[in-house]
This record gives C-alpha cells, structure tokens and sequence, in this order.
C-alpha cells in the first residue's frame, strides 16, 4: 500500500452517498460550500440503486417514484455543481480523528483528508438471528439478495425461505417473484405481520404463504443451505418440539432489522446511546444534527433505523446547517429549516412510526 | 442463474469479462462485482470461517460483513461484493486470515 504524501484539505465531507448523503451535498452546495462526498461504492446512492419499488410517504420525498427513479433525481442535482462536488466513490473511510483528519484508501492508496466539516451519513447494516447453521452459503441478508437481483440481474436461488415480515421482507419477497424466483414461504416470529398490509396482500395474492407464530429452526446443508427446519412459537416465543416441518429451498432471506453503523462516530469521539426503538447505538444529536463534537453532524438511518424518505429530509437539514455553521448564508434559511422540519414530522406520524417516536423521545431529540 | 425477463428492470447483454476462480476460466458481465459473477457461475461457497472452517457465502453484499473475502490477484481480504469484476482479474478462496502483501 501506497501512502500519501500530503493531507488534502477540505472544507465539507459527507461520507456515505445514500438518500441522506446525496441531500446533505445539494444543501451544502446550494449554500456555496466546497463539498466532497466519500463512498465504499462504484455507484452512488446506497440502497436506493437496488429499490425497484415506488416509494411511500410523501410527494414532497418523491412517493410513487421509483428508488432508482429518484436516484436519478438526486444524482441529477448535484451535476449541476460541477467541480464544487468531489465525489470519492471506491474509497472506504478506514479511520476517523478528533480533529476531523479522515483516513482513506482509495486503490490502494492511502491519504488523508482535513475536513472543516464532517457529515456522517453511513446508513446501517441488517442484522441476522440465532439458529443452527445460521452461517451455511446461501443464507443472505434480504438486503443483500435485493442488491444481486436488482443490481447485478443475478438470481440467489430458485426456492427462497423468507425469514421476516417487515417492509423489507415483504417487498424484497415480491421483487423476487418479478425476478422470477420462487419465494416458499414467508415466516414471521410475531403473532401478526409487521409491514404495511398492501405489501403483504401483494405477495398473499401471488400464493405466498404468510405463517405467523413460526420461526426457522435450523438450515440443512453441507456446503451450502439444502434445507430448512421450521418450527411453531409459543407464546413466550420459545419453538415448539414436535410442530417442525422441513422445506427444500435452496436459499434463505433474512430479513430482521437493520442496526446503524455508528462505528466512525465512536471513533471520531461523537456520544452514542443505546436505543432499542431507533435499531441499536445511535448518536446523540441536537436539533441541528449536530453530534457531541463540534463541526461533526449525522443524518439518514445511522441516526436510527427509518424510511428512505426521512433520511432526505434529515440530510437535507444536516446540510443546511453544516453550511451555516461553515459561515454561509443560506437564502430563506429559516423559511427552509420549518418546512423541512414539519415535512419530517408528516413522515413520522403514522401509527407505523409510533416507535421511531419513542426512540427519539428516548434520546431526548424534538422531532 | 442470471435473471432473464424482469416487469421493471432491463439486463440487456452486456460485454462479457473473463476471469478466472482457483485456475479455472470463467464469464462475467459488465458491471458485475466478483461475488455476483461467482454466483451467477453458481459459486456460493466464498471463503470459510476463521477457526472451524466453515463454509461461507456472503451476506451483506454491500462491502459491511466480511464473510466474502477473497484472494484477488494475489491481494487477500478483497471485499469481492463491492469490487468490479475486470478482465483477467485472478479470484482464489481464501483459507484462513489473509497474508502480508507487496504491491
């Protein structure tokens, strides 16, 4: 590995192009800010690259666009600022100081960047669960079977195992039917799904069966997953011997939740809490998304665990006041900042976002 | 294993990239990460667990977990989910923690 020579000074760094990263950069652009974007990725977006399905909440974050659709969008509006707009795709941020010095590595190479600002937008990572072979090739994160088929046109398998009735499960279920894959079954621990029923209704009307009260009990397979045990729950969740019913399938999705990746904001010294409601460790910000340390702001999931559509809206208004506290003029700030604040209210306020609620209640964070 | 006909999405055939996994030649496409040809070759077995050799396929798929660290032309620990596959590029399962290496 090469090393840099020189450390490169910056003035506002994002790291992470997802929904909350590619607005944070338009807010700060607008404002007339110098901005570099940082992503491990050859593509910009995060999760919105694999996102075939038309986007819920409100028109305002582009409800009935497609993810990939609005990507286009979001890419679109930062064209427009040119070379103001550095963009590291390939490049993974391998440390993060107190005085703002990030570590990179990008081909190889590595160097430094001092930022004056840092925007930390990193998104999450799905979590999976406890069972007997829980590890075997061809069990995948739904997440990750999204990104092989949407991405990449590559199918997981030809008989999927669904472990998990969330939006995501339910959705990624569906496209991968549209891929032409078969999905078995659909297990959910709770006594009842936990995604918005029109996805669910969706796939119940392609046949899929929807079990409740059941989880997978283990996979079967040497190399890879050839089988699967699944197994009845009681009411204090514990499996039921003697209820196990085996599936052939030759891939399992597991679908359980995302937990924020928070570990550049526990280097770069930002306090982070534990709240179970917003996915895991969560850092604790003030109502401009600032963290602890100064000049170091976070929006978008790793702030905990929400829609797509939210993250915009928190990215958009970490830039904003990024910009601000970088010393720019932001035309019709305040007008911007109440707008976008009761666009993230509107999104937050459904019974499906009662939990999203309670954790930032928890961290003590006004939404 | 690749997917054929798709109601949203167009795979139009691309430009094919030979590459090869343990010594054996294979196809890949054009803007395939090394996982995604692995798999589309049928290839799930990725690398294996650390201590008990395990098998392991990857998860994440997004550059997060680890579990798909490969030896890529001679480089270990290559995150082949979220590297772009090239021509002529040289995949091997890694056995174990990767080794120390010149560039």
């Amino acid at each position: 590995m090469e090393r840099g020579m020189y450390m490169r000074h910056k003035e506002a760094v994002i790291i992470g192009a997802g929904p909350a990263g590619l607005k944070a950069a338009k807010s700060l652009c607008e404002a007339g800010a110098s901005v570099t974007i940082i992503d491990r990725n050859k593509d910009l977006g995060g999760q919105l690259t694999k996102q075939t399905h038309k986007f819920f909440g409100s028109e305002k974050q582009y409800a009935s666009v497609r993810g990939i659709e609005i990507l286009k969008i979001l890419l679109n509006d930062l064209l427009e600022y040119g070379t103001q707009c550095e963009i590291l795709n390939e490049t993974s941020v391998v440390g993060l100081y107190h005085d703002k010095v990030i570590a990179c590595v990008k081909d190889d190479k590595f160097f430094k960047i001092k930022a004056e600002s840092i925007i930390i937008a990193t998104g999450a990572s799905e979590k999976s669960i406890p069972f007997e072979n829980n590890d075997l090739p061809g069990i995948y994160a739904a997440g990750a079977v999204q990104t092989l088929m949407n991405q990449y046109g590559v199918k997981p398998g030809d008989k999927v195992l669904m472990v998990g009735s969330g939006n995501i499960g339910l959705i990624v279920s569906y496209q991968l039917m549209q891929a032409g894959v078969e999905v078995v079954k659909l297990v959910e621990a709770a006594p009842s799904i936990s995604g918005y029923l029109v996805h669910a209704s969706k796939i119940q009307r392609l046949g899929v069966d929807i079990l409740t009260q059941t989880s997978i009990k283990r996979a079967i397979g040497k190399e890879q997953v050839e089988k699967v045990e699944l197994w009845n729950l009681d009411e204090t969740w514990q499996g039921m011997e003697g209820s196990e019913q085996t599936l052939e399938v030759d891939t399992v999705c597991i679908s359980v939740g995302l937990a924020p990746l928070t570990e550049l904001l526990m280097q770069v010294g930002a306090e982070v809490m534990y709240v179970r409601e917003l996915g895991g460790n969560v850092p604790k910000i003030d109502h401009r998304y600032q963290t602890t340390v100064k000049g170091v702001y976070a929006c978008g999931d790793v702030c905990g665990i929400e829609e797509a559509s939210s993250a915009m809206v928190e990215g958009a208004l970490s830039g904003i006041h990024a910009a601000f506290d970088l010393g720019y003029t932001i035309d019709d700030e305040k007008r911007k900042v109440k707008a976008l604040k009761e666009e993230l209210k509107f999104l937050r306020s459904g019974p499906h976002a009662a939990k999203i609620r309670a954790g930032y209640n928890k961290l003590g964070v006004m939404i | 294993m690749r997917v054929n006909q798709h109601p949203i999405l167009s795979f139009d055939t691309k430009e094919e990239i030979t590459f090869t996994f343990n010594g054996k030649p294979m196809k890949g496409m054009m803007g395939d990460t090394i996982a995604s040809a692995l798999h589309a070759n049928g290839v799930k077995k990725l690398s294996e667990s650390i201590h008990l050799k395990r098998p392991r396929g990857f998860y994440c798929a997004i550059g997060n977990c680890a579990s798909c660290n490969m030896i890529v032309d001679g480089k270990p620990n290559v995150r082949t989910c979220i590297t772009p596959l090239k021509e002529g590029m040289r995949v091997e399962f890694q056995h174990g923690k990767g080794h120390v290496y010149e560039t």
